[in-house]
């Protein structure tokens, strides 16, 4: 219910912006909830990271975002919303852009001209989105669980054990790290060019690259990173 | 019918402002009702297009492109001529109008020209609201450069793109009145004939390229803005679709074809490279300004040459000919285009041509280089003596002056011009010479008008550079939407042209059956094999110079061949459909009819004046000599049936503000 | 050299199209392209076979009628041309070429490589103009002085012929590119800004109502543009747009 009112009072007020209803404003939408993700991520990566060093502390983080009304009901349901119409989204441009062109080519030399990431965001996007599946099944939905459904005590200091014992898996290693490759190749392109999108293209321009290229990979390296510490650590 | 130039009484200046405000007018509540039909959408076809519709009459506008914006006037390079005075450096609209006489040898009529000067600056006031975007100085204001050896500097640029930015403006005029509805554009549809009814010009025939169509289409006035014939000559820097159909189908229906043999060609073009060559292409006038022009003095270096055993950089500079500056010593490489197109063939037939065909010559641009780069070097306080930084630097200057031709040059031709001299070679490239105008802009048909390279009367028989676009833009911005409300005015009671009418019958008819001729002939061989035959007669007969024996030989040959087109053309295909061999074949089968009238007229005008260059009638040195006593006349050539029994009007030419002179540019 | 060239052929916008297979022989490095598609067409006339339609015009690479897809790019595999400027001495004896029309949706094929690219004439009448009368009532040219960065952007930007490369390499068959270039140089200048808004507005509603797909900044376009129209025109164009909704 939560969710449908957030997600009218948005559509609304992006149709009034003729937002959804242009190819411009389609992609403005895409770039908007694309670095709105990009926030998240940087954020999930630090209360991540934080896990490598101290147990406690990741704990205790970890307790909070879990339980704190704020994130749970209004940072929450806006995330799962801006997942969703990203995901969505994406999918409605790549149908309306295939449709755009009927008869398609006996030979098409995309990679003369354009990267193969960015040919290729909706296959990356799909693996991610794959991913994230696998990501709830993992962890939200085993929380959603715990918290609303069987609503069991509190308990502050088990994240870490549930975290680590995942790790253990190292299939899941596997799927885990290929996801991250693909998130890196989803973002190399796709972070940047959101500011081309919202109208950013002037002399910051060739910094704000360098930097979203720098993101892409490190950010995904080190969830990488995370998952192989945990899974060798609890070997 | 006598020729009626309608010049207006009173003082020259006077003549367009006196005229403007004494001739009718259309109320705004007739315009409604008045349809008028613009054939073209170059600068002048697109400029009356908007501005009629702007006026408030119902505007029908035809191209044969797939868009308006394909027009060819979109190729001009250089720039627009206008008596600003920006620059501060006495340009005036007197300067202006005397220029441009001179330059046309004194073969132009005097009103028009004075005219075109005055309207001039509205053109850039009037495109610059338009948003096109000339060149700026530093200070926000616009920037001239000088042309084609004026004394002034007085030509608006965008880059070597000036016509392609001016089209772009009209056609987005253009574009508003579409919108509006005001226009009605029909796209890929070519003009086929012109209908008169009780004598007066009321609609056209057309057909529609994509499917075949046939179209009558009625209107109160038709106008002609579809450029110049230089594809007579099969090779020309014209657009391959560029021809001459509208306005010989209304010649041939009434309206007298002035001066067929005065023809621009232009000597800094891309050499033909074999026989494949489809098109010739141009290289900026500007280009003159910094190269030098030079054939080697030794026959023996030629034929090394074109044996490949030579490099034109290894010839001396003793062994040289540079032979505008022999021969031209004031005015040197800046010569007007004439004078250099000639001189580049006497060299060529004199055996010293430098590619394979023999018919190129250098243009050479290491001394610019060199000035260019010593002078960078003392700016920049580095070694003057260093030849490989001087040239460096010399370079990079010729780079941001002339980069985009250069890079053109080497994509045509695979050679480097920043180390080795560009060849060059005259090629046809403008007609002076068209559809016979009144003052008004109207043919000897009445309701029917011509406007830009299509009409005849503001460039004499030599234009000067960046001139084109000012007489396009000028005539259909400015002059005729004032000039056709004078006739429309007696129109506005007609009422709806009914295109039932039997003579559009007849027309539909005609234009039928000769299509239907064309694909049943069923002959041997291609459109192209008669255009590039008649294309080399013309060059060799009619080209850069001419004798009585060969415009004789070129008659006989033309007639001859266009005989045999009629018998032997292969046209493939159906009427009913997307045939571009079709609309070729009707082209051509113009071209062939209007050379001969070309070389009739050549032969006829027994002097030498601008493009036309006759070789009975020449001084000692080999300089061309007006005749001023017997040839001071526009020849107006009134259609009888065929090319050959053409009947030839003069209407003389009277100069009342200027001195006819000689022109020199010793 | 001697070539095989694969062509699409179709005889009408209605008809199925297929690939045909054509040799030649005798081909000169020197030609044009398009000077060795009409030697093709001689060759196929004399056969009897109907010559293969495609749109040219100027030769010279500036009126942007000329529209091949060649070898999986647009104007082929130069840079900064056009098909007329592209040259045989690009290709190598033996090479098989494969010769397709420029596809989108909003470019249907009249016949073989001709398509109607009539959209982007109705892009620019929704839009790509200033209301000014032609007059020549106007005020003085140098009265608004305009800055040269501007102008020279303007000018930038002016330079596409719209020949629609942009939209047949894209991916999407986006016309961003050719859109962006009109909203751009008239952004750019004075005499432009004053209609800004309704302009970007309703020439992107133009744009998408031809069926033209969405940007998704691969920059193909960029690439593939014969006279190097620049993707900042692109996100111009998203700021104006942006900019024009929220003022609404």
């Amino acid at each position: 219910m939560l969710l449908r009112v957030y997600a009218l009072i948005l559509v609304r007020k992006l149709n009034t912006m003729s937002l959804t209803s242009s190819t411009i404003g389609r992609k403005v939408a895409m770039a908007l909830s694309g670095l709105f993700l990009v926030v998240f991520l940087t954020q999930h990566f630090t209360i991540n990271f934080i896990s490598v060093f101290s147990e406690n502390t990741f704990n205790e983080i970890s307790h909070f975002m879990g339980n704190n009304p704020l994130v749970q009901f209004i940072l929450q349901p806006i995330l799962i919303f801006g997942v969703i119409f990203h995901f969505i989204m994406g999918f409605v441009l790549e149908i309306q852009n295939r449709k755009s062109r009927v008869v398609q080519y006996n030979m098409y030399k995309g990679s003369a001209n354009a990267s193969w990431v960015s040919r290729n965001m909706i296959w990356s996007g799909a693996v991610v989105l794959s991913f994230l599946g696998l990501h709830f099944y993992d962890f939200w939905f085993p929380e959603m669980n715990y918290k609303y459904v069987e609503i069991l005590p509190l308990d502050p200091n088990r994240y870490y054990e549930e975290m680590t014992h995942k790790f253990h898996d190292y299939l899941r290693v596997i799927l885990y790290v290929i996801s991250f490759g693909f998130l890196a190749l989803h973002l190399f392109h796709g972070f940047a060019s959101s500011f081309q999108s919202v109208g950013v293209n002037n002399k910051y321009s060739e910094n704000i690259k360098k930097f979203a290229i720098a993101f892409s990979v490190v950010i995904p390296l080190g969830f990488i990173f995370i998952a192989l510490f945990h899974h060798i650590n609890s070997l | 019918m006598a020729l009626e130039s309608k010049i207006p009484k009173g003082p020259l200046s006077d003549k367009w402002t006196n005229h403007k405000s004494k001739i009718n007018l259309v109320s705004p509540a007739n315009k409604r009702a008045i349809d008028i039909i613009v054939v073209g959408t170059g600068l002048a076809g697109a400029s009356a297009s908007a501005t009629l519709a702007e006026l408030g009459y119902n505007v029908k506008t035809f191209c044969f492109q797939d868009s308006p914006r394909r027009a060819h006037s979109i190729a001009a390079q250089g720039g627009i001529n206008a008596a600003k005075n920006y620059q501060g450096d006495g340009d005036s609209t007197y300067r202006l109008f005397y220029d441009t006489i001179k330059g046309g040898d004194y073969r132009s009529r005097e009103a028009n020209v004075h005219r075109l000067a005055e309207v001039s600056t509205n053109i850039i006031d009037q495109c610059v609201a338009q948003g096109v975007p000339f060149a700026r100085d530093y200070g926000g204001l616009l920037d001239n450069r000088s042309f084609g050896g004026v004394l002034v500097s007085r030509t608006f640029y965008a880059k070597g793109q000036t016509g392609q930015q001016l089209l772009l403006g009209a056609y987005s005029a253009m574009n508003r009145q579409i919108g509006r509805g005001k226009i009605k554009m029909y796209n890929r549809h070519e003009m086929m004939d012109l209908v008169l009814v009780d004598g007066k010009a009321r609609g056209i025939i057309t057909r529609n390229l994509v499917d075949g169509k046939i179209e009558r289409h009625g209107a109160h006035a038709v106008v002609i803005a579809s450029g110049g014939y230089g594809n007579v000559f099969f090779l020309s820097t014209n657009a391959m679709g560029s021809n001459v159909s509208a306005g010989w189908k209304i010649h041939k229906k009434g309206a007298h074809f002035a001066n067929p043999c005065y023809t621009q060609i232009h000597p800094t073009c891309i050499p033909v490279s074999g026989e494949h060559q489809s098109k010739l292409t141009l290289m900026s006038e500007s280009l003159r300004n910094d190269g030098r022009i030079w054939v080697p003095k030794n026959i023996e270096d030629v034929k090394a040459i074109r044996e490949g055993k030579l490099k034109p950089v290894n010839i001396a500079e003793e062994n040289r000919d540079y032979y505008l500056e022999r021969r031209y010593p004031a005015f040197g490489n800046l010569v007007p285009r004439d004078v250099a197109s000639r001189a580049a063939k006497e060299r060529c037939d004199a055996g010293y041509g430098v590619n394979k065909t023999g018919e190129a010559v250098y243009l050479d641009f290491a001394a610019a280089i060199t000035r260019y780069g010593s002078e960078q070097a003392h700016v920049k306080g580095l070694d003057e003596n260093d030849a490989a930084l001087v040239k460096k630097l010399g370079q990079d200057v010729v780079r941001s002056k002339y980069g985009n031709l250069f890079q053109m040059y080497e994509k045509i031709v695979d050679q480097d011009p920043y180390e080795t001299p560009m060849m060059i070679y005259p090629a046809v490239h403008y007609t002076m010479g068209g559809v016979w105008v009144d003052y008004n802009l109207m043919t000897s048909i009445p309701g029917c008008y011509a406007i830009g390279e299509a009409n005849f009367s503001d460039h004499g028989a030599n234009r000067l550079g960046a001139s084109a676009l000012m007489q396009g833009l000028a005539d259909g911005y400015f002059v005729l939407p004032y000039t056709i409300g004078d006739y429309l005015a007696d129109d506005i009671r007609t009422g709806k042209i009914d295109t039932n009418l039997p003579e559009f019958e007849k027309a539909e008819a005609t234009v039928k059956a000769q299509l239907e001729r064309f694909i049943n002939t069923k002959g041997k061989n291609t459109v192209d094999y008669y255009h590039r035959k008649l294309g080399k007669i013309m060059w060799d007969k009619c080209g850069m110079s001419r004798n009585a024996t060969g415009l004789n030989e070129a008659i006989t040959e033309i007639k001859a061949l266009r005989e045999d087109f009629y018998k032997n053309v292969n046209v493939p295909g159906t009427t009913s459909e997307f045939n571009e061999q079709l609309a070729k074949a009707g082209r051509v089968a113009d071209f062939l009819e209007l050379g001969e009238l070309f070389a009739k007229d050549a032969l006829e005008r027994t002097e030498s004046c601008g493009g036309h260059f006759r070789e009975e009638s020449q001084t000692p040195e080999g300089e061309a000599l007006r005749n001023d006593k017997d040839f001071t006349f526009v020849s107006a050539w009134e259609y009888k049936g065929e090319p050959s029994k053409a009947k030839l009007h003069k209407e003389e030419l009277n100069y009342e503000e200027i001195e006819v002179k000689t022109r020199s540019y010793k | 050299m001697n070539l095989t060239l694969k062509v699409w052929r179709q005889a009408n916008a209605e008809a199925k199209g297929r690939m045909e297979t054509y040799p030649i022989a005798d081909v000169s490095p020197d030609m044009s392209f398009l000077e060795m598609m009409d030697v093709l067409n001689e060759q196929l006339m004399g056969q009897g076979i109907d010559p293969i339609a495609f749109d040219h015009d100027c030769r010279e690479g500036i009126c942007g009628m000329c529209s091949m897809f060649i070898n999986g790019e647009a104007h082929g595999p130069d840079r900064l041309v056009t098909t007329c400027q592209l040259h045989m001495r690009k290709f190598n004896d033996g090479d098989t070429i494969t010769i397709e029309p420029f596809r989108a949706k909003a470019f249907p094929v009249i016949k073989d490589l001709t398509v109607d690219r009539s959209s982007f004439d109705r892009v620019q009448q929704a839009g790509g103009f200033v209301s000014v009368n032609t007059s020549g009532n106007t005020q003085d040219a140098n009265s608004i002085p305009i800055d040269k960065h501007d102008a020279d952007k303007a000018f930038d930007a002016a330079a596409c012929i719209g020949c629609g490369a942009c939209v047949a390499t894209c991916k999407n068959a986006s016309a961003m590119l050719f859109v962006s270039a009109k909203v751009s140089q008239y952004a750019l200048l004075p005499q432009g800004k004053v209609e800004a808004t309704d302009r970007v507005m309703n020439m992107v509603k133009q744009m998408d109502e031809e069926g033209f797909g969405n940007c998704t900044n691969t920059g193909a376009c960029e690439v593939e543009c014969p006279k190097g129209i620049s993707l900042e025109n692109i996100a111009r164009m998203n700021r104006e747009y942006l900019y024009a909704s929220l003022k609404g």
